[in-house]
């Protein structure tokens, strides 16, 4: 069967089987191998990606399902060499270790900011709750989302006052 | 291991889903969050699936009539924020949020999980306490079962392999009405066993009252004696403690190892105990 998706706003077609998961369309057939594959059980959340800017386990979607919507992967989180600034909160705060959690982390993240702006530590630890980090380091994780959270908060002050007259 | 070959079919209309349907074989799939990794599981066998999600109109999540009335196409995560006044919309923003995770909150339907029929799912729990109804679509047209009737046997409901489920009626509950949930839940997506609440008060006494037994049995399953020794009492610690201690006789899951009877008996007994003080500070409102 023919599948058309646009994936980090490039519309792609393809000749795919049924039974073929997203996660493996994203990776396999478009080659793009940020999204991760994991537990393949919807247990893990390595796999996360947004479909129609919602965040799924792309192991729990047919790619046959995401025909004709919208999917970003964590290659679409950057802007060419500037990170998105989910990423950069990772890279200041440690918020990975052996990185293998890490596309699920931001995609995850980057949607709990975009609804939530200034979330508690609660907040934060609910919305990462279908997400396992194997090296445990989830204090630096949470910590990661408190820099960006900071940090967008500071960038939106400062561009309002430059606004201001 | 390569998952077995799946049929795809995406259906635009009710018709094409009841068409796909008619050979008793094909499986509805809505949110996928569990039907997804069962039919791509290494060793699973062939299947057939009608994909509803483009269908237009599935959406539906309106009061109506004193019923609140939900689509097959509404996410869990519709219901966090409040669709609905009253008690109604407190359980179910309460009951939300121990389905899943965020991203299987964004994906599943209520309707999926009340046709899945997990016992120890929230949603089936809801239906049954509020007494919701169930309506369902099939090659002789709509049928409405109500939910202490749907849910028949773990993962086995009154719907027909040729229906569909296209709308759950939930009632409205009157003022005065408090709500509970209490669950014990051991690293699993599910409980191991939880309490569901809904009591009315009016003028200080008990004078309706639903207590819901999760994962006690094959199905949800209401306390009816411990109910009935709730209504008329004035919701007191000692009326509360008599009713967990007769829901907790009610644990009807049948188990090879009886070791465990007394823990879950406890586990009950606390939980009824939780649900019902939860559902006190709710009640006897405008009653």
């Amino acid at each position: 069967m023919q599948v058309t998706m646009t994936v980090n706003g490039t519309e792609h077609t393809r000749e795919i089987e049924g039974r073929m998961l997203l996660v493996h369309f994203l990776r396999d057939v478009l080659g793009l191998t940020g999204t991760h594959w994991g537990c393949d059980t919807s247990n893990c959340g390595v796999c996360v990606v947004w479909l129609d800017g919602e965040p799924v386990k792309s192991c729990t979607v047919l790619a046959a399902m995401a025909g004709g919507h919208e999917v970003r992967t964590v290659e679409g989180l950057a802007e060419g060499a500037e990170l998105d600034p989910i990423q950069e909160g990772f890279r200041q705060c440690h918020g990975l270790q052996c990185g293998f959690c890490t596309p699920g982390m931001l995609m995850t993240c980057r949607a709990l900011l975009d609804r939530n702006p200034d979330p508690t530590e609660g907040e934060i630890r609910e919305a990462i709750s279908g997400q396992i980090c194997r090296c445990t380091g989830y204090s630096s994780i949470v910590r990661s989302v408190q820099w960006t959270a900071a940090h967008e908060a500071a960038a939106a002050a400062t561009k309002e006052e430059a606004v201001a007259p | 291991m390569r998952p077995a070959a799946v049929e795809y079919i995406a259906a635009r209309e009710v018709g094409e889903v009841l068409a796909a349907l008619a050979d008793g074989e094909t499986s509805v799939l809505a949110g996928g969050q569990s039907l997804v990794p069962v039919v791509t599981r290494p060793g699973a066998p062939p299947c057939r699936l009608v994909d509803i999600n483009r269908v237009g109109g599935f959406d539906t999540l309106a009061e109506d009539d004193g019923c609140l009335r939900v689509g097959p196409l509404v996410r869990h995560r519709a219901f966090e924020s409040g669709v609905v006044g009253g008690a109604l919309g407190d359980l179910l923003r309460v009951v939300v949020q121990h389905i899943g995770h965020p991203p299987i909150r964004a994906r599943g339907t209520m309707l999926g999980s009340l046709a899945y029929a997990h016992p120890a799912a929230e949603w089936p729990a809801v239906a049954v306490t509020v007494g919701a109804r169930m309506v369902l679509d099939g090659p002789d047209g709509r049928r409405t079962v109500p939910a202490d009737t749907f849910f028949t046997a773990p993962f086995t409901t009154a719907r027909r392999p040729q229906e569909l489920l296209v709308e759950a009626r939930l009632p409205t509950l009157p003022d005065g009405t408090g709500i509970g949930y209490a669950e014990d839940r051991r690293s699993s997506i599910y409980p191991q066993a939880a309490a569901m609440a809904a009591v009315t008060v009016t003028g200080g006494v008990v004078s309706a009252a639903a207590l819901c037994l999760v994962n006690s049995g094959p199905h949800p399953v209401r306390a009816v004696a411990a109910e009935n020794a709730l209504l008329g009492t004035r919701f007191s610690d000692t009326a509360i403690a008599l009713t967990a201690e007769v829901a907790a006789e009610q644990d009807t899951r049948r188990l090879d190892d009886d070791a465990t009877r007394p823990a879950r008996r406890q586990a009950y007994r606390v939980l009824a105990r939780r649900a019902l003080r939860h559902a006190r500070q709710g009640a006897g409102r405008c009653g």
